[in-house]
């Protein structure tokens, strides 16, 4: 006997080809931009980065859709580890500068020489070897998300609550990284990028390997996420989504399971980040902004809440139109993505994978946790 | 004597907002026993649940099973030392299949990260069938269980907690909503339950009381009002007054 | 008390005119021709101590730019193509050549303005020379040293004296020490530690800091600038306080439509910040048309702004309701992103509307200026949304305690589907409720528009501060809204001086992260076993 349930054998194989296609776009979209610029299947450099950031995006909608579609977190401040990851790399990039920056400092990064910091802070060391910087990609947000989560799941933190508090959490940050003091270039936050791993950032075959790279790291966390939720844990983050308290008289622990998926989740999101700096040459506060990780929620609810698949479609193709819409209507592209939001939650609650997939009666959109019943309570 | 206890709750009070909805309430079971406590409307009995299976910590007194402090473990330690709990509306995942259901309650790997690695084990692959083939959804057990009819859930609950082999099974309100053909099956099936664990059933239906034949403990107000058979707690005129005689 | 004023003025002219009388030929104009700023001040403050009717003529005629200098220190006040003499008041042909306008920069003004004063030391009305008396206290300036004794030797209104000595006492401490003015000193310093102040402060220090003055005045200065410096600390203290509370009302206001639709729907609404930002455009627009139509009700617009943006948006509440909210019941999540989407397009919808800047609401002129209070500086606006907002809170619990709908929805909050048993309308309650919080989203954004730019912006500044105050305070109790917003207002302005605003806010939001995680209801939450926690 199968125990495996259909659902789980459906998106299984769709995340696989999801991987495989991703990959090989990136693949090809790469070997097209060294094609000379004569050729008419060259791929300019704009194209190139452009492809990039959405795939970062793509896995920063992963890394959304895991808590959101498997767990029930609805966390609005996913953005908070996209941007820690992305900082993370933005203080190597730094540091490969070098003396090239505009003050010529060779240890210290140009906006420490104009705040006339004498030396770095404890914080930057170690940031100038690419394998440390990495591992603070990982180490930092999983750290935050570790603290965040193990408070807020052991105290049952939960629904609209946690929402805001991600909020807050995302918020926060921003205002932090927005001062000067707190040593990661305030406002302007970290660009000028000159090279990576000793590659020009700016040639075309570091921006084709970035590009693959990206895709790799998108599929292979396709991969992972498919792991994961196919596995007996994926079912035990639904009913943990479904019924907490029967997981919990089972002899589980959903603080547990749900800090599990938060951290992975937060790491993801990470890489995220940190590839989306290589390609796109800044990180700012703005990064934080809430705005940012509420996007990233309706990628994937226009996508397909709780499919994997659904969450790389779906931040790919809204970034896609609003690449389009602020090159053609500037000023209707909030009009579109707020429609967007109205439009998905109302009409297309299982997002465009739904459209495939027949409408089931308990799909997760029709559970959430808050309104479970209240479970043997009522004498 | 003490020792022989299985569940041994003694002089529990809980106080919610001023209202003390348990008062000096003792409660003990002996290995193998199955009790059917009854009460009026706000008599106490889920809290008392709930306190037995830590969701509610007691202001005072003492609960312990199988020689553990129940009020300082949380709900996954002591479902993990072999207490259940079947609530009164059926609560299974509803997302998931039968199958997923029954194999999450297995008793067996609880760890998150044991769970990630798990593979399906013969053993497990055994149980899943003998669960299956005794709560009669064979043919459903790839069907996911939001599908499936109230009593069938039902039954995939108890299932699951068979799953989960505990020492001590709590029942709240089994038979709500039941025709008198399904009540009786039901008392047959806590019966047969009972030859292997011991059981505790809340609930209001005299007559599946009756059926059950067990030693009754009448709650009234947060304490014990009466205890023994259904015909002497029913004789007991303080009984009729505030249950029965209404 | 008019003959007093009238004395003393006489004696100041007689004895300017002694002096004047005494030095006519060295000449008291002389320094206003040259070129030097140094040479123009002195000679100002030596008209000021003359007094004749010509040296004011002169004065009155720099202040105005028109005196000007001529060939060999020759002085003209120039009326058009009309001058005549400076120093004697003849009327003369203005000079063809060489006639250049004495300048004036900022020490020439000054010095002008202590002349000023000097005047107004004489003046008649004790509020004139109470405000004299305030300049001298302000410059501290040696020169000026006779006049306030010549004053105090007259003045008999013991506020005025009061002032004076006050000024004496800066004046003479503001002079390096001298041998045998150590009483007066003394004095001068004590009279300085009950008068208070960053000024008396800063003169104090300066006393206790410089070696050359005598240990036991160094010494009485130092604990009067400790005495002093306590004292600011407590008004500072106090002043934050204010700030606060009035920040604390802004956020009560904001949050008390958040925490209804939130208690009844279980909806947090998104959109509400979006709410308060067309309340504050409604009062711009009501400024508006009654400006073009109805000027003499002018002052009065804002009053009219107010029941105008409560059914703006309650009405607009309402709308969202029955249009977008209730497809989405028992959906939390997905109306959070309904709303979200909903308030980009309003934004949008204002930025096409009005444009992306700052518009100018007005604010009143009986809400203007400020209150002094102590050594708090009360402003009326802020005083005016404190009081507002207590005002909206009690009637609100008004509406909750009183009304049929107040009884409807808290039974639609504390048990829904009990409430619908009993045949309560909950979709009607639900879209009044709705139209409620949006109305007093709408409120909030009157009184805003009063102490804030007013953009297409201005709910995203505030809406996360309001989902603060709403899930810090726990659901269902406008108490605890009320707690929370104050709690919130308050601990933001009383860290802010020692880590500085940013710092505050982040601190104060980690402290409420992690005070839901220790409490996840909130400061006053419903408790029951019929809530599923």
């Amino acid at each position: 006997m199968n125990a495996f349930s259909c659902q789980s054998a459906r998106s299984f194989k769709s995340v696989i080809w999801t991987a495989g296609l991703v990959l090989l776009a990136a693949i090809v979209l790469a070997v097209a931009s060294l094609l000379p610029e004569s050729s008419p299947l060259h791929a300019s450099a704009f194209v190139v980065s452009l492809a990039g950031k959405y795939l970062a995006y793509a896995m920063l909608a992963l890394s959304v859709d895991l808590v959101w579609g498997f767990a029930g977190i609805l966390t609005l401040g996913h953005a908070a580890f996209f941007g820690l990851g992305g900082y993370a790399m933005g203080m190597y990039l730094m540091r490969e500068i070098g003396a090239r920056g505009a003050y010529g400092d060779a240890n210290l990064p140009d906006f420490m020489v104009f705040l006339s910091w004498k030396s770095l802070p404890w914080y930057w060391c170690g940031t100038d070897h690419f394998a440390w910087a990495m591992m603070l990609v990982l180490v930092v947000p999983a750290l935050l998300a570790g603290v965040f989560g193990w408070l807020a799941f052991r105290s049952r933190v939960s629904g609209v609550y946690l929402s805001i508090i991600t909020q807050a959490l995302t918020y926060a940050l921003m205002l932090a990284f927005f001062q000067n003091g707190f040593g990661f270039g305030g406002n302007n936050g970290l660009t000028d990028f000159k090279d990576i791993l000793g590659a020009d950032l700016h040639a075309p075959a570091t921006r084709a390997a970035l590009l693959v790279a990206t895709g790799i790291a998108l599929a292979a966390s396709l991969l992972a996420a498919r792991f994961i939720v196919g596995s007996r844990f994926g079912n035990l983050l639904v009913a943990v989504r479904d019924s907490e308290n029967r997981t919990r008289f089972l002899g589980y622990r959903p603080d547990q399971v749900k800090l599990l998926v938060w951290i992975f989740s937060a790491m993801l999101a990470a890489v995220g980040g940190a590839l989306y700096v290589t390609q796109v040459g800044i990180i700012n506060p703005g990064e934080f902004a809430p705005a940012n990780s509420i996007e990233s929620v309706i990628w994937v609810a226009v996508g397909g809440r709780g499919t994997l698949s659904g969450a790389v479609l779906g931040a790919i193709l809204v970034n896609f139109g609003k690449t389009l819409f602020t090159a053609w209507l500037p000023e209707f592209w909030l009009y579109g993505l707020g429609l967007l939001f109205i439009c998905t939650t109302l009409f297309l609650p299982n997002g465009i994978m739904g459209l495939w997939r027949p409408t089931r009666k308990n799909d997760p959109e029709d559970i959430t946790p808050e309104v479970s019943a209240p479970e043997g309570e009522h004498p | 004597m003490t020792e022989a206890l299985l569940l041994d709750v003694r002089d529990v009070s809980v106080t919610f907002d001023g209202f003390r909805a348990i008062n000096s309430l003792s409660l003990a079971l002996k290995p193998g026993e199955m009790r059917a406590i009854v009460g009026p409307n706000g008599a106490g009995k889920t809290t008392m649940m709930d306190i037995i299976t830590g969701k509610t910590r007691p202001d005072s007194g003492t609960a312990t099973f199988k020689g553990h402090d129940l009020t300082r473990l949380d709900e996954p330690a002591i479902a993990r030392l072999g207490i259940g709990r079947k609530f009164q509306k059926p609560t299974v995942f509803e997302a998931l299949t039968v199958t997923e259901n029954l194999l999450l309650s297995l008793k067996g790997i609880r760890s998150p990260f044991a769970v990630l690695f798990a593979r399906q084990s013969s053993r497990e692959r055994a149980r899943l069938a003998e669960l299956l083939s005794l709560t009669r959804l064979e043919n459903v057990a790839n069907s996911t269980a939001g599908d499936m009819s109230h009593g069938q859930k039902q039954w995939l609950e108890i299932g699951m907690l068979m799953g989960q082999e505990p020492d001590l099974l709590l029942v709240d309100e089994p038979v709500a909503g039941m025709t008198d053909a399904e009540t009786m099956a039901t008392a047959d099936l806590l019966r047969e339950i009972n030859k292997t664990r011991s059981v505790v059933v809340v609930e209001h239906d005299m007559d599946f009381v009756r059926a059950l034949g067990v030693p009754v403990t009448v709650l009234h107000e947060g304490s014990v009002l009466a205890e023994g058979t259904l015909d002497d707690v029913s004789a007991d005129p303080r009984v009729i007054e505030v249950y029965l005689g209404r | 008390m008019r003959k007093l004023g009238l004395a003393c003025l006489l004696a100041a002219l007689c004895m300017g005119g002694g002096l004047g009388g005494a030095s006519a030929r060295a000449d008291d104009f002389s320094g206003l021709a040259s070129p030097q700023f140094d040479d123009v001040s002195a000679s100002i403050t030596a008209l000021a101590a003359n007094g004749s009717a010509q040296a004011d003529a002169a004065l009155q005629a720099l202040e105005t730019h028109h005196l000007f200098s001529g060939a060999d220190g020759a002085l003209f006040i120039r009326a058009g193509e009309v001058c005549q003499n400076a120093r004697t008041g003849e009327a003369t042909t203005c000079p063809e050549e060489g006639l250049k306008p004495v300048r004036v920069n900022n020490r020439i003004r000054k010095a002008l303005a202590g002349v000023q004063a000097v005047r107004e030391l004489s003046a008649q009305q004790p509020a004139e020379r109470i405000k004299a008396a305030e300049t001298f206290y302000a410059r501290h300036d040696a020169a000026f040293l006779p006049a306030l004794d010549r004053a105090l030797s007259s003045e008999k209104i013991p506020a005025v004296r009061e002032k004076l000595m006050q000024a004496h006492a800066a004046t003479v401490l503001a002079q390096p020490p001298a041998e045998g003015a150590q009483a007066a000193r003394l004095k001068a310093v004590g009279f300085l530690a009950d008068v208070g102040g960053l000024e008396a402060r800063g003169l104090l220090a300066g006393v206790a800091a410089n070696v050359g003055e005598a240990p036991e005045v160094r010494h009485a200065a130092q604990s009067a600038v400790s005495r002093i410096d306590w004292h600011l600390r407590i008004w500072s203290v106090l002043q934050n306080a204010f700030y606060g509370l009035s920040y604390g009302s802004v956020l009560l206001l904001a949050a008390t439509g958040l925490a209804i639709t939130f208690g009844v729907m279980g909806v947090i609404n998104m959109a509400h910040g979006e709410m308060m930002m067309i309340g504050a455009y409604v009062t711009w627009l009501v400024q508006q048309g009654i400006q073009m139509t109805v000027p003499a009700l002018e002052p009065f617009a804002l009053l009219i702004a107010i029941p105008a943006a409560f059914v703006v948006c309650g009405g607009l509440g309402v709308v969202i309701e029955r249009c977008l909210i209730r497809f989405l019941y028992g959906r939390p999540l997905e109306t959070l992103l309904a709303t979200w989407g909903l308030s980009l397009v309003l934004q949008q919808v204002t930025r096409s509307l009005f444009g992306p800047t700052n518009i100018a609401v007005q604010t009143p002129a009986w809400l203007s200026g400020s209150l002094a209070l102590g050594g708090l500086d009360i402003t009326l606006n802020r005083l005016a949304i404190l009081v507002f907002a207590g005002l909206v809170l009690g009637g609100l619990m008004l509406v909750l305690r009183r009304t049929p709908l107040g009884l409807q929805m808290r039974a639609v909050t504390q048990n829904r589907r009990m409430a619908a048993l009993m045949g309560i309308r909950t979709p009607k309650v639900d879209a009044l409720a709705f139209g409620l919080g949006a109305g007093l989203a709408g409120l909030a954004g009157v009184a805003v528009s009063q102490i804030d730019n007013v953009s297409p912006n201005l709910g995203q500044s505030y809406i996360i501060d309001s989902f603060m105050v709403v899930v810090f305070g726990g659901v269902g109790n406008l108490w605890g809204t009320l707690a929370a917003a104050m709690a919130l207002g308050m601990g933001g302005k009383v860290l802010e001086p020692t880590i500085g605003a940013v710092s505050a806010k982040i601190a104060i939001l980690v402290l409420v992260i992690a005070y839901i995680q220790r409490h996840p209801r909130g400061m006053f939450p419903v408790r029951g076993r019929g809530i599923e926690s």
